[in-house]
């Protein structure tokens, strides 16, 4: 590094501490923030504070670490920057089925005491039952393609009929006949089928319904041609892809495979945590429905699971959660971490039997009412 | 990069100037629109509904003495409505009337073009401030539209060939943040969060705003609505409601009416939901009680 870049390296290191914390810092806005300490002149910290606010952009809920970092950094507020947020537990990991191995990690787990059993992973393998459920499953098959949620396209396609008369066609046509109108040209927009994530609470609190929604995924991703699949417990899995194959039951023994944290502990803030912080997760959640199967009994702070149904109810199109505990139509939730996310929730469903899912689920395309 | 914007070289003239323009502006606002302006970005703002972002934006044309193209988002916007169309009456007609003798008739040409707000935006940069509003309503496909035309500032008529801008125009896009903007788009833009102004500067707002406003009116409509917006209510005041609120409890202060009063009556002006009113009604009087310094 040349002795004109030198001063530079201090703001450059900070874009990495940012980095590190999770912020998504571009080349592009480091470039732009630099620019701007130029433009304004490095003497005054005011100065430099707003201008990184203003090009490194980070998210208004995330001001408050920002500054602190910020401080940390440049002021040195505190002495070493906060690289990762203590914690007494280990981090919640994310994995995703690469293919149809086992995944080879229980090693390094376990650092929890004996008092907060419940929360320790204990991981398993498991083995499912055949499913009682085939008829419902069925039909829920052949509804779907029909009631599925779709979103309009962007672009215009030719079409038949129709109430949107393509005039631009037309004209292009009576160029070639003399300016002559031969024909009524028609164009619509095209439905493309919106996508579907769903999360599957695979916790110990679930485990009378966990195979029951893992067949109601795997119906799923078979019937509707966006689907994704993810279970969470003490971490996160993506299992997507397991789900793919034909048959249920080799589907699900490869999922089976996958997950490693059958009927563990609950760590559903976390979970959805991890779902967003993981760009190419959440990203498939933009403009998704996206269905949640979990009894919200957190074990944990239920502020995060809020401030992540918060955030994910920006993203998706939809946002639903069906719970085994609801009681009726008129359910309201008695935890303290359900009752929080409830106004985040376009609909809080009753999640007690595979038909009611099946049913919730064929209605995400109807209206949208809060 | 340019460090002078007609006549303005830091964020600090950039707030006198927007003062001047009846908009007041707080540090990071200037600081941003300043950085924006300078490094030829676009400018993001976000914040809830009402606490100014259009206003900025309006105010910010004014400083550059050009005119505001507004682009409105919605569900379902499509080129046609933020690019150009083509006049097909005019076509159509023009197809008409040519005969044998006059031969070809190009019906292409620019006086067959309607150009929606980004083509006139690239096609006179220097005279215009494109205004994307309410982003956040509009769906992903345009949003990536959009990065393309922000990244470029060219877009391509399949007939005509591409139009680029000949200098960088100056963009703004407000967002209310009813859903998260693509990570991309916000790189790309100079971002700003606008917060509901501090006590001091609302009511310097309000009585810049509305002129027959007393300092004791402000003051307390001021309070007053810095309490409604922590109660959880559907939709929450704006900078907008307070200076309407403290104008309609002023007209009718003059007509006789005293002052709890005044504001009692014109609450309608400030909450415009039924179930808001419905939570607010019982305590309405400690709220203003409290207010009334």
């Amino acid at each position: 590094m040349t002795d004109i870049a030198r001063p530079l390296a201090h703001f450059v290191a900070f874009t990495a501490i940012l980095r590190r914390a999770s912020f998504a810092v571009a080349p592009e806005q480091t470039m732009a923030w630099l620019a701007a300490i130029d433009l304004l002149g490095p003497e005054d910290m005011g100065d430099i504070r707003r201008a990184a606010r203003a090009t490194l952009a980070p998210p208004p809920d995330r001001f408050a670490e920002f500054e602190a970092l910020f401080d940390a950094h440049f002021l040195g507020a505190v002495d070493a920057a906060r690289e990762s947020v203590p914690s007494d537990e280990a981090p919640l990991r994310a994995a995703e089925d690469s293919g149809f191995g086992p995944e080879p990690d229980v090693d390094e787990e376990a650092r929890e005491s004996g008092a907060k059993a419940t929360r320790a992973e204990r991981l398993s393998t498991r083995r499912f039952a055949p499913a009682a459920e085939d008829a419902t499953l069925r039909r829920f098959t052949r509804a779907l393609p029909a009631s599925a949620p779709r979103r309009r396209g962007y672009r215009w396609r030719e079409a038949h009929n129709g109430h949107g008369t393509d005039v631009r066609r037309m004209l292009r046509d009576a160029m070639r006949n003399v300016g002559e109108f031969v024909r009524l040209r028609h164009r619509r927009r095209r439905l493309r089928p919106r996508r579907i994530v769903l999360l599957i609470d695979i916790s110990g609190s679930m485990k009378e319904l966990t195979q029951t929604h893992l067949a109601f995924a795997h119906a799923l991703a078979r019937a509707a041609d966006a689907v994704e699949v993810f279970t969470f417990g003490t971490r996160l899995t993506r299992i997507t892809r397991a789900l793919r194959l034909r048959d249920r039951a080799r589907a699900l023994s490869a999922a089976s495979l996958i997950v490693a944290d059958w009927d563990g502990g609950t760590r559903i803030g976390e979970a959805l945590a991890a779902f967003l912080a993981i760009p190419r997760f959440a990203a498939l959640a933009r403009g998704a429905a996206l269905v949640v199967l979990s009894d919200g009994l957190e074990r944990g702070d239920p502020a995060a699971m809020t401030e992540a149904i918060a955030r994910i109810s920006r993203i998706a199109w939809r946002t639903v959660w069906l719970t085994p505990l609801a009681t009726g139509s008129g359910f309201r939730p008695r935890t303290a971490g359900l009752s929080a996310a409830r106004p985040y929730l376009d609909e809080l469903g009753d999640g007690r039997t595979l038909d009611s899912i099946c049913t919730c689920v064929l209605h995400l395309a109807k209206a949208r009412a809060a | 990069m340019r460090r002078t914007i007609v006549g303005i070289s830091s964020p600090r003239e950039l707030e006198e100037a927007l003062r001047a323009a009846y908009y007041l502006a707080d540090e990071g606002l200037s600081t941003a629109a300043y950085l924006a302006l300078a490094l030829g970005k676009p400018l993001l703002l976000e914040g809830a509904p009402g606490v100014g972002k259009t206003e900025a934006a309006k105010a910010i044309a004014g400083v550059l003495g050009r005119t505001l193209r507004r682009l409105q988002c919605y569900e379902g916007i499509d080129s046609a409505a933020a690019l150009y169309e083509w006049n097909f009456p005019r076509q159509i007609l023009a197809l008409r009337q040519q005969d044998n003798a006059s031969g070809h008739v190009d019906i292409y040409r620019d006086e067959f073009l309607i150009e929606r707000p980004m083509l006139a935006c690239l096609r006179r940069p220097e005279e215009t401030v494109l205004l994307i509003d309410e982003i956040d309503r509009s769906d992903h496909e345009f949003e990536a539209f959009l990065l393309e035309f922000l990244s470029d500032y060219q877009i391509s008529i399949p007939e005509r060939g591409t139009i680029r801008a000949n200098a960088p125009p100056v963009v703004i896009l407000t967002s209310n943040r009813t859903r998260e903007l693509h990570e991309a788009l916000r790189r790309r833009c100079v971002y700003h969060w606008i917060e509901y102004p501090a006590p001091e500067r609302e009511m310097r707002i309000i009585m810049m705003r509305a002129s027959g406003v007393g300092e004791r009116a402000a003051r307390a409509v001021v309070a007053a609505v810095g309490r409604l917006r922590r109660e959880p209510l559907a939709k929450h005041p704006g900078i907008a409601e307070a200076v309407e609120w403290a104008q309609a409890a002023t007209l009718l202060n003059q007509q006789g009416a005293r002052w709890p009063e005044a504001f009692r009556r014109s609450l309608g002006v400030v909450l415009k939901d039924e179930d808001d009113l419905v939570h607010v009604g019982p305590r309405i009087d400690a709220i203003l009680a409290e207010a009334q310094i």
